[in-house]
Formats: structure tokens, sequence, C-alpha cells
């Protein structure tokens, strides 16, 4: 089956900056797909490559197999969500909605049946005659949504759509959208700098960093496996530590960080080798938390220390503990089962993880 | 406290009020009384509307005043069409630097005198001017060739003169439309030419209507260039009046006139709002 998108070493340079750098990735039909980076890393400029905006320096874009470089944005079948929506001032809800029905010249009356039926489906009948600034942030989102899929597109893009709404109902269009995407059943491509919205919806994401992508798969695919030190460093919270190699031996290496703290950590299949300096990362909840040096027992990396800080917040409750010799300050989550609800300032404690949780990349790949 | 605020309040309002009095309401009303009355002997005034009668008995008067009409409006349909272009370049296409050198480029002839401007186009338009010249030294003339005096002249020299005065609302508004709307019109579909009719121009309505409203004003009261570009050949209505105030000591008739300009072009702009759907508040607010 053809991809509705792919993208073929897809590069656009600017003068002597170059902006994305041989890209290349495929999205499946019906799929949710998000590209995850930080600001400046060329994800924007990906997205009006492929909406026809920019010309690729060099490289290949195919919607549906076929391949849409010398074709305008008003004849591609990709339809855009723009970052601050874009929806038509001058014009009433159904006349936004209807605009590129009118433009693709459908008849009157099936343009109001097709726009009372995309009200439908976003949950908003009945606000056609509506003015754009009546509507709330989130309603809004929705008509810009309808907009664009009552043109029925092979691929909906979706630039940073929820960036300008409040924390809340940020994350109520999060659940909102994909059940959006599931129910028009379109391919959506999503780009977005925060890590979580990447995360909830997609089927699929692409870490993207100066121009490359570090790393695409599942969302947890890139949590618990990340490929690269930027991808362990950038999706979700980790103890850094950089250090040397100090013994190598097949996935298991032992690191000694330049605070001098030993660490036993997994290569994940990278090759590493003696005298190597790299980045090991551990997650905070990979770390397991204890009383007794006997409870951890289990794990190959134990270390005893004290608390210098609680950093409460809920579910997401960290300490951060500081090993007896004073090498390093290691973030902890706590469990909720409330066994450390008194835990206090300067306590003793004893951390431990498993070797194949702590990631060593080879420092100066990132 | 209270009693400040008012205090405060008549003060900011005096200014305002004493020049709306004393140079709007006050010689309008004098204008009307003075062109409602007729001399019927030696310091003998009586009231009538003869004045009124002879404007529109007498045909060149009629004409005159038609003919100011139709050019003005004209003239400012021309100018909307240059500055439509010009404030979208500048506002939309224009970046940073350029955008603002620019603007200064069409601030520059604004330096000088209305009157200097005038007679720069004299010196390109004139039998022995820098155009007539050239066409003979081409070889495209035999002779002299007189491009002053007729109504094209006229039109140049009030388009150039009110240019300014549409292309810094039409700026002022188009500035404000978002790139991305753009783009969403042509993404959904649209081409140039329904993204023009459907998001730029309504988006622009209000910088249109206000910058059209007054160089329609302009372009109806303006003296000095239809009498220096357009001489005896093509009459402006200012003129009649000038003419009869100052020529013919006949401020009675040259009073009448001047409220038949008030009322036309009172007339026409709020026939033009009306033609737009706009009000005056949305436009000039």
């Amino acid at each position: 089956m053809t991809p509705d998108l792919q993208c073929t070493n897809l590069t656009k340079k600017f003068g002597e900056t170059t902006a994305v750098d041989n890209v290349s990735f495929s999205v499946p039909a019906g799929s949710f797909f998000s590209i995850l980076g930080p600001s400046g890393c060329g994800k924007t400029t990906i997205m009006r490559m492929i909406a026809g905006f920019l010309e690729p320096s060099s490289g290949d874009i195919q919607i549906k197999g076929n391949s849409v470089l010398n074709v305008p944005p008003n004849k591609r079948h990709v339809n855009m969500v723009f970052q601050h929506l874009a929806l038509f001032p001058m014009m009433n809800i159904a006349d936004n909605i209807g605009y590129g029905l009118r433009r693709a010249g459908m008849h009157k009356k099936d343009i109001g049946f097709k726009v009372d039926e995309a009200l439908e489906r976003i949950g908003l009948p009945g606000i056609g005659h509506r003015r754009v600034d009546e509507l709330s942030g989130g309603q809004k989102q929705r008509v810009a949504i309808a907009r664009c899929m009552v043109l029925e597109p092979d691929v909906l893009l979706l630039d940073e759509p929820l960036g300008a709404l409040d924390l809340k109902l940020r994350e109520h269009m999060k659940v909102e959208l994909k059940t959006l995407q599931a129910a028009f059943d379109t391919t959506f491509v999503y780009i977005t700098h925060d890590q979580s919205e990447a995360l909830v919806m997609s089927d699929n994401i692409a870490v993207m960093n100066a121009g490359r992508f570090e790393q695409v798969g599942s969302a947890q695919d890139l949590y618990y496996r990340p490929d690269t030190a930027f991808v362990a460093g950038f999706v979700g919270d980790s103890n850094r530590w950089s250090g040397k190699v100090v013994k190598q031996d097949g996935n298991n290496t032992l690191v000694q960080t330049t605070s001098g703290l030993t660490l036993r950590g997994a290569t994940q299949g990278r090759s590493l080798s003696q005298g190597d300096t790299v980045d090991a990362f551990v997650r905070p909840e990979a770390i397991r938390i204890a009383h007794n040096a006997e409870d951890l027992a289990s794990f190959d990396n134990q270390i005893s220390g004290t608390v210098t800080s609680i950093l409460f917040n809920g579910a997401a409750s960290r300490v951060m503990v500081r090993d007896t010799e004073g090498h390093e300050e290691v973030a902890v989550n706590l469990p909720q089962s409330g066994e450390f609800a008194n835990l206090t300032k300067g306590a003793p404690v004893h951390i431990g993880w498993a070797s194949d949780q702590a990631n060593c990349f080879s420092a100066g790949a990132s | 406290m209270h009693r400040e605020a008012k205090l405060g309040l008549i003060l900011l309002l005096t200014p305002f009020l004493l020049w709306l009095s004393l140079l709007i309401v006050i010689p309008h009303i004098d204008l009307l009384l003075v062109s409602l009355r007729e001399r019927v002997g030696v310091g003998q005034y009586e009231i009538s509307l003869g004045n009124y009668f002879t404007f529109f008995t007498e045909p060149l008067y009629m004409v005159t005043f038609l003919r100011t009409a139709v050019m003005s409006i004209f003239a400012t349909i021309l100018t909307l069409l240059i500055g439509f272009p010009v404030a979208y370049y500048i506002a939309k296409m224009a970046k940073g630097r350029a955008q603002s050198a620019l603007f200064l480029l069409c601030l520059v002839p604004f330096w000088v005198s209305e009157l200097v401007r005038t007679f720069g186009w004299m010196i390109l338009l004139r039998e022995t001017g820098i155009i007539s010249n050239l066409l003979q030294s081409v070889g495209l003339a035999s002779g002299p060739v007189e491009m002053l005096y007729n109504d094209a002249a006229i039109m140049v020299g009030l388009v150039y003169t009110s240019m300014l005065f549409m292309v810094v609302p039409l700026i002022t508004t188009l500035e404000s439309l978002s790139d991305e709307v753009v783009e969403a019109g042509y993404d959904l579909g649209g081409n140039g030419f329904s993204v023009l009719r459907e998001i730029i121009i309504p988006h622009a309505m209000p910088g249109i209507v206000s910058g059209s409203i007054v160089v329609f004003m302009l372009c109806l009261g303006n003296y000095l260039t239809p009498t220096m570009l357009g001489g005896k050949e093509s009459l402006w209505f200012t003129e009649l009046i000038y003419s009869q105030f100052i020529v013919r000591f006949n401020w009675e008739l040259g009073a009448a006139f001047g409220f038949l300009l008030l009322i036309l072009s009172s007339v026409i702009v709020w026939g033009m709002l009306r033609l737009t759907g706009q009000s005056l508040e949305k436009t000039m607010g």
C-alpha cells in the first residue's frame, strides 16, 4: 500500500544555512505522524514544503504516490491548520468552512449541506452564522480543522495549533484532536516542540534536531529506547552525566563520571570502547528509592545518600539525593504508595537502578 | 475630586470646542445666511433663494459642478487602483529596510509645497518642457507638444497630489492582515484573484473607504492643481467660487456655491459608505 505522504532526501537551503538536511520519511494512510523538535530545528520548513509554500532545494515529496514538486499549494490535496489558525475574520463560520468548497466550484446547496455536516461532526451544530471572534479558542480550533476536513485532503498538516491555548484547554484538545483524527480517518502530520503533545497523540514521532531526523519511532521507542543522546535528553526528563568508559563488556559498560561517581550502564548495541567519553542518561522514574539497602538487592547500581531537597508536585513528586561521597545529585521519582510521604530533607536513603536503564551514548555524537 | 475632574474635562474640551465653533460652525452658519440673501439695492438685502436659482439656471455653473464631481470620483478611483498595489507591496512584500525606504519615497514629494510640486509637473508637461523636447529629439513629434491645460493634466496632478493619503491608510490596514490568512486562502484552493477578492479586499475595506473619502474630498476642494494644470480649458468648481468671491465680489452667489459643494461632497461620501456597507465609525475608528 502506498503511503499517503512520502518525503525522499528532502533538503532545503536558505543561502548558506541548511534548514532541512536530507530528510526521508513516509507516513502510512490514516496515521498520526508528529515531528517533534526544538524551535529552529527546521520542522516548520518541512511543513511549508509539503504544503507547497516553499520549494525544496532537492529531494522529492510524494502524496499518494504522485510527486507534487511542481504543484502549487492551491492544487495540492494537502491542507494546513495554521499556528494561529488563520480563520478568515471577514467571513462567518459557515463561509469559513465553505470557502474551500466554493473555490472547488461546488453547488451552493451542496456546500450548505456539507458545512452543516462538518459542524455536526466537530460537535458545534448551528453556529454557522456566528462571527469568528465570537468563538472560544477551542471552538476556533475545531472550526479550523473542519474547514480543512470538508475538502477531504489526503494529508492534513497541523503547525503547532495548540500553542496559543491555555494549559487546561491544551490538555483537553490533545485528546480531542486524536478523536477527530479517528473520526475523519485522515492522515495527520503534526509539528510541535511540546513533547507531551507528540507523545500523547502520535502513532509515530520523528524527533528533529538541526535539520535532521534523530529518530523515528513510536512514543514508547523514543522514550524507552532512544537512539541518540539528543533524543534521550529531549524526550522526557533524565539525569544526565558525562564521563569516561572504564570497562566495556558487550552490552554492559562501566562509566566513571567526571565527578567520580561510578555507574553501570548499557550501550543498547552502540559501539563503545574503553576510554571513550560518554553521556549517561537515567530517568528519575527508573530509579528505585528505599529505606534499606537490602530492598535494592536486585539492582546492579546501588548508591547510599541523603535527601538534599524535596520537589513536591503531586503525582510527579521528586527528591534530589546526594551520594555519601558527595559526587552527584540524582533526581528520583517518589513512588505514590505513600511509604515516603514523610521523607524529610537530610534523611538517609538508598537508591538503585538496573544497568539497562542507564543509556550510554558516545559524547560528541549529539 | 468630582469637581476637579469636571474642571479638567472642561479645560481639555475648551480648545476643541473653540476650534469647532469659531472655525467651523460659525463661519458655516454665516455662509448659509449670506447665501440666502439677495442684494436688491445699495446696502439693501432680502432673504431669497435667488442665488440657488441662478446656479440651476446657468448651464456653465451646473456643468462645471457635475464635471468637478465626476472627475473627482474618477481621480479617486484612479488613485485607488494605482495606490493599492503600491500599498500591498510596501505592507506585505517588502521587508525590513526596503519597506521603510519605499514608504519614505512615497513621503518625499510631500516635503515641498503643493505649489512647487505642481510647478514640477508644469516643467515636465508644458510646450517647451522636458517631455516635449524629448519627443522632438527622438523624432516622435515634429513640433512642440502641449500637454498642459487639459483634463488629463488635471487628472495626473490630482492623483499625484492625493497618492499619499490613499497609500497610508491602505498600508495600515494591509499590515494588519496576517500572512497566515493569505496563505490559508491559497492552501484551501483559492487562486490569486479569489484570494484578493474574498480575503485581501474585504480586509482592506476600511482602509479603502477612508482613503477614498479623504482623496475624494481633497480632489473636490482642490484649487491649485486644476487652476495651474487645467488653465482656462478645464474649469473646476472651486475656481468658480473663487471668482465669485474675489473677482466678482458676489459673496452671496459664492456662498451658495460653497454650500452646494458641501452638500455634494456629503451626499457622495454618504452614498459611497452605503454602497460599500461601511459606517463612518468603522472606517475612521
